[in-house]
């Protein structure tokens, strides 16, 4: 077992644990410190799978945004009663049997199924070959020339070499021509519009209410 | 334990999902639905990233949806949270089981 592999059950295992935690503890301000370790957990195993830009940006966005809005949430309703409501024991009971025969089954059909079968081959355990943020940046611009990053001419020839030694299919799967650039601007009108849409939402208007009527008269 | 491959992140990435679900089932304040809500898109992303690092053919297209189910669950959040903050501006609770007027 490497190095790799421990620290991969190391974090993946603490990132399980803090999500059960989430779902088991009352109190709503522990389940938000909870959610804020699975969160860093999950960036944490991104970091290990390679993929360091989503790594990066699942800490900004959702251990620096997402978790501190809700966690302004949980300060703007946390009163009184709030914090602790809780579930009865049959409703308990309900959630845990259904929640480990949906484990049950989702694991099942992850471990009996065969991902050969897909289009495309399995990647070779070498986190050299992913996509970092520039080769990660041109794809999304629809630039299909673009290469793994430690593609460099000795990497490709060794590895070429072995795959005709070993008599698998030498050459990569052909990429379609896929340019991500009109959803990720959809996307990101999509986020301006749903924080404005919030903010007017969220605003306190009781004051407004009581306004109106006087000048009315 | 054997190596660590797809099949492991997808485990964890099970867990995640799982607890998600079970989250939104049980919480009775709202925010604790949200917070279920991030669990199961956290579930999803890790899938992608697990995607894009063991198979081929999900290289881009697994991180670049792990992006976009990023920034689609904080707008989710945003809005879900404007929600609940309205709710309790309204009502002084985020007891899910008390929001019941369209209730038919």
């Amino acid at each position: 077992m490497s190095v790799g592999d421990i620290l991969f059950w190391i974090v993946g295992l603490t990132t399980a644990l803090c999500a059960v935690m989430v779902v088991v503890t009352q109190h709503i301000v522990r389940c938000a410190i909870w959610l804020l370790f699975t969160l860093a957990g999950t960036a944490g195993l991104f970091f290990l799978l390679g993929l360091d830009f989503l790594g990066a940006t699942q800490l900004f966005v959702y251990v620096g945004g997402t978790l501190v809005l809700v966690i302004f949430g949980v300060m703007l309703t946390a009163t009184g009663p709030f914090i602790q409501l809780r579930a009865g024991a049959g409703e308990w009971a309900i959630a845990i049997i259904v929640g480990l025969l949906l484990y049950g089954l989702i694991a099942l059909s992850w471990l009996f199924a065969d991902w050969s079968k897909l289009p495309g081959s399995a990647l070779p355990d070498d986190p050299r070959r992913m996509y970092h943020t520039e080769q990660l940046g041109r794809a999304l611009l629809g630039d299909t020339s673009v290469q793994p990053s430690s593609v460099l001419p000795g990497v490709s020839g060794s590895r070429a070499a072995a795959d005709k030694a070993s008599g698998k299919l030498p050459e990569p799967p052909k990429r379609q021509a896929s340019a991500f650039l009109l959803p990720f601007e959809i996307v990101s009108v999509h986020l301006l519009v749903v924080l404005i849409g919030a903010a007017y939402l969220a605003r306190a208007k009781r004051k407004r209410v009581v306004m109106a009527p006087r000048e009315s008269l | 334990m054997g190596n660590v491959g797809l099949t492991q992140y997808l485990l964890i990435g099970a867990v995640l999902f799982v607890s998600g679900v079970v989250c939104m089932a049980i919480k009775r304040n709202a925010i604790g639905v949200l917070m279920g809500v991030e669990l199961v898109l956290n579930g999803a992303t890790v899938n992608f990233a697990a995607f894009a690092r063991f198979h081929e053919a999900f290289r881009v297209e697994g991180q670049i949806f792990a992006l976009f189910t990023i920034v689609l669950a904080a707008a989710e959040a945003a809005i879900a949270l404007a929600i609940v903050l309205n709710f309790y501006n309204n009502y002084l609770t985020v007891d899910v089981d008390s929001a019941e007027e369209l209730k038919g």
